[in-house]
């Protein structure tokens, strides 16, 4: 079993967008062919937002606040490119100044890249614990297989040394330069060579080769595994690595759930990683092998603490139940894919930038509480608005809180691309009040009073600038 | 403090035509109200001692009103409070009478609405030319429209008074087919056509619940006020029109950051009605308000004003809608000319126009809307949102 001084997994959680659009409402668009359906970002997300999601499913593990040394945040669909998105997650999370943060990008081998440096740098005794994102929101043209197989989620796991579910037994990562799926600067969407050359020179050369590395230099054999994770762009191109190597595809190979979520890119592997460990039983070996432009491999062990983990994480299947269907051209329009006549409404401004750095100060969704009288409240003014007293505020988180709806709107005349807009007025169980739009909800599914949670979102994009807060969905 | 008392009158009124004025500029709105103020008072503009100026959207500076008049070096003053503007542009000039600076003096509110180009109302940030989606200006949300957070109170009051959607729906019409029958009857208004309950019932949803004809439109219009001394306005007319109470109320967004206000009516509304009512001595205001003009940007904000006023007691506007106690022959005549969802919502203009009909009204001259021997009148304008509103309330008398 791992000891407490073993480096691994504290914990981790995913994070799988709401919305879906079934392959056939694509596929019959195009008299083409394509079964179950892909998770889908909504309007108002991106992989930033969704990786803050995925990071605080993480928490509900290990408790927050939680002190990081650092954040690293993978993805190969960063909003910003010269801007560090890992510094305003690390705002979201209020971590302290010498937290390192870091973007990984670049292929979608970023996730377990990032894994890989956060393990070398607690292994260092530079960092204690270490929280690591991957999230894609991936572009695809119309009338393409990247359309029908890409989906968009997140996945984040805190390493360290206390109470592993999961210790980091071996590392083995090996390069590669082949030109298969990529997209370069110029390029919104992702480009894909003819299927047969990367699979045959690339995939099915570098993620066999990796593996048998693996196991030669543990001295395992496939039977010692429990679980093999390994990104594949098409699961059937699964067989290829399972069979080389002697894997039972059916019980051995983790379903990556393709056929509900699709290719999620950089969340690929992390998401069925944890797939993996939510089924997990302590003992297991599971190997992950994550591919692009090279293959990085991960020998794990799950510990006794995996229980702790299964118990308190927001499941895969908690985010599989809970969906609802998008309509093919509302995806469209949702990703910018379609352009559209501009609603009769005064453009948005540019948000200031030192209007918004004051702001995000309170990006952890942060109120105040009135020392003097007790009373929580948003936003953070000096003088309280119960009883008047100037300068007697604390801040006071409300992002995790539960609240009610206290009254709401759908509004049909507001420029949102998820029209009607619905406003609401939630009241937070233990005080509070805020006043946000909501999201991901059925208009119709709405009543006064209903449960409500915060979630992180994107509330504008506007002179290249990318406006993040909250919003208020229904508990489900 | 004092009351207002009687200190100062109103002599002469103006008013546009409001509506889609295309071929009118801001400067052509401004000249046609207050020239037919002038000629209304019987003065001069070389009368005029001061002036005050309302506008919200349409730009910034006394100087507007003094170019369009040609008033030359005189003391003007812009004003703005949101839609209360209009109101609080009187209220501002009437005290300048009343502390014995002038004498005679000149307001005009005006709006030029329809060159925005905009399906409703622009927001915000048009008027200030910056980001204004900061939490130190609002909320912090991906857009803002005036009927959504209107409706806010519809959907918290139906909820807390157990009104099923369908049969609020049915209440909010029958305000908006009131207006819109009043306003058919004054040749000024926005709108001359009387609707149907079943037009609004079926009319597309704008903010649920609120539809299309619970939604006061878009309009460009002026309206101006002659004020002098109480006791010089016989000089002028016989038949001057006195202010009782000059009022209004500016809550600190207390709604929106306290769980204590329950959305389901407008607070600046009944504070600014109860100080009102005390300065002008009115201890009934149902049975004591002749007529009232109120602020019926949304069908709710009107069926909410009910109450907020003390016409109706609290929770049971119902029952006064149903009877028809707000239509020209009930006990409480609101909003003769439509208000704004007939008559039309320049928003700098509107506190002004309301005075406008309750001069008339007070003064016997309301025609096919007059009511029965009219005492005092009551203005309500209210600027902002439920939650953190600005409310002006002002009653005169004859």
């Amino acid at each position: 079993m791992a000891t407490d001084k073993e480096i691994g997994i504290v914990s981790c959680g995913v994070y799988i967008p709401w919305h879906r659009v079934k392959r056939e409402d694509i596929a019959k668009e195009w008299e083409s062919f394509g079964g179950g359906e892909k998770a889908v970002a909504g309007h108002d997300e991106d992989s930033l937002t969704m990786a803050v999601e995925a990071t605080r499913n993480c928490f509900r593990v290990t408790g927050f606040p939680l002190d990081l040394d650092g954040l690293y945040f993978c993805s190969t669909t960063p909003p910003y490119l010269e801007k560090q998105n890992a510094a305003i997650m690390a705002e979201v999370f209020e971590l302290k100044q010498t937290t390192m943060t870091l973007d990984v990008a670049g292929s979608l081998r970023v996730g377990t890249q990032g894994l890989i440096l956060a393990a070398d740098a607690i292994r260092a005794g530079r960092a204690e614990r270490i929280m690591v994102c991957a999230a894609d929101k991936r572009m695809s043209l119309p009338n393409g297989a990247n359309e029908l197989a890409f989906g968009d989620a997140a996945a984040a796991f805190c390493l360290g040394r206390e109470n592993v579910i999961a210790a980091i037994e071996g590392v083995f990562t090996t390069r590669e330069e082949i030109l298969s799926t990529w997209r370069s600067d110029r390029d919104r969407y992702v480009r894909s060579y003819e299927e047969r050359f990367g699979l045959e020179m690339g995939y099915n050369r570098a993620v066999p080769g990796a593996l048998d590395l693996a196991l030669k230099k543990t001295g395992l054999a496939p039977g010692d595994i429990a679980k093999l994770v390994i990104y594949a762009a098409n699961p059937r191109h699964l067989r290829g690595p399972a069979g080389k190597l002697g894997f039972d595809l059916k019980t051995q190979v983790q379903d990556g759930l393709f056929g509900s979520v699709g290719n999620t890119g950089a969340a690929q592997v992390p998401l069925s990683l944890i797939a993996a460990l939510e089924q997990a039983k302590a003992g297991d070996r599971i190997l992950v092998a994550n591919y692009s432009d090279g293959c990085d491999v991960l020998l794990l062990k799950v510990t006794d603490h995996i229980k702790s983990f299964q118990e308190k994480t927001r499941t895969i299947s908690y985010f599989l139940e809970n969906k609802r269907y998008l309509p093919y051209v509302k995806y469209l329009r949702w990703r910018d894919i379609l352009p559209t006549e501009p609603p009769l409404r005064v453009p948005p401004e540019k948000p200031s930038a030192s209007a918004l750095w004051r702001d995000n100060q309170s990006l952890a969704l942060l109120g105040v509480k009135c020392q003097a009288c007790g009373t929580i409240q948003y936003p953070r003014l000096r003088v309280c608005v119960e009883c008047g007293a100037k300068d007697q505020m604390v801040p006071y988180r409300l992002a995790d809180k539960v609240g009610r709806l206290v009254a709401f709107s759908h509004d049909n005349l507001s420029a949102s691309l998820d029209k009607p807009t619905t406003i609401g007025v939630v009241d937070f169980k233990e005080g509070g009040r805020l006043m946000c739009d909501l999201t991901d909800r059925d208009p119709e599914e709405i009543k006064v009073d209903m449960p409500m949670e915060m979630t992180f979102r994107l509330l504008r994009f506007v002179g290249g600038i990318y406006d993040y807060w909250w919003k208020a969905k229904p508990v489900r | 403090m004092e009351s207002i008392k009687d200190k100062v009158a109103i002599v002469g009124m103006g008013c546009t035509k409001f509506g889609e004025n295309w071929e009118q500029d801001l400067y052509d709105l401004i000249v046609d109200a207050a020239y037919e103020a002038y000629e209304d008072a019987g003065v001069e503009p070389k009368d005029i001692q001061a002036a005050w100026f309302g506008t919200y959207f349409s730009g910034y500076t006394g100087q507007i009103l003094s170019k369009a008049l040609g008033l030359k070096y005189i003391p003007v003053t812009r004003v703005e409070n949101m839609c209360a503007t209009a109101s609080d542009a009187f209220r501002n000039a009437c005290y300048a009478v009343a502390c014995g600076s002038y004498d005679i003096v000149l307001v005009v509110g005006a709006e030029k609405l329809k060159d925005f180009g905009t399906s409703g109302l622009p927001d915000n940030e048009v008027v200030m030319g910056i980001w204004t989606g900061s939490q130190q200006w609002t909320y912090r949300a991906e857009t803002f429209t005036a009927p959504a957070h209107y409706a806010l109170m519809a959907t918290r009051y139906f909820n807390k008074y157990g009104i099923d959607p369908e049969e609020g729906k049915r209440l909010l019409g029958q305000i908006a087919v009131k207006n819109h029958y009043n306003g058919s009857l004054h040749p000024k208004a926005h709108f001359q056509k009387a609707i149907k309950l079943e037009d609004v019932l079926k009319a597309p949803i704008i903010a649920w619940p609120l539809g299309l004809f619970d939604c006061c439109g878009v309009s460009d219009g002026a309206a101006a006020a002659i004020i002098c001394r109480g006791d010089m306005a016989k000089k002028f007319r016989p038949d001057p029109v006195y202010v009782k109470a000059l009022q209004i109320s500016v809550g600190p967004q207390e709604g929106y950051r306290s769980q204590k206000y329950d959305w389901d009516h407008v607070e600046e509304t009944y504070q600014a009605g109860l100080a009102a009512y005390k300065e002008a001595g009115v201890t009934n205001p149902r049975k004591e308000i002749s007529v009232a003009e109120v602020h019926d940007c949304f069908t709710i904000t009107e069926m909410m004003i009910y109450e907020d006023l003390g016409f109706s007691p609290r929770g049971r506007a119902k029952e006064d809608i149903e009877a028809g106690t707000f239509t020209l022959q009930g006990e409480v005549p609101v909003n003769t000319d439509g208000g704004l969802k007939c008559f039309g919502h320049p928003i700098g203009a509107s506190g002004l126009r309301m005075l406008y009909e309750v001069y008339y009204q007070l003064r016997g001259k309301a025609g096919p809307r007059q009511v029965k021997n009219p005492s005092l009148g009551l203005t309500q304008n209210l600027g902002g949102t439920p939650g953190a509103g600005t409310v002006s309330a002002i009653i005169v008398g004859n």
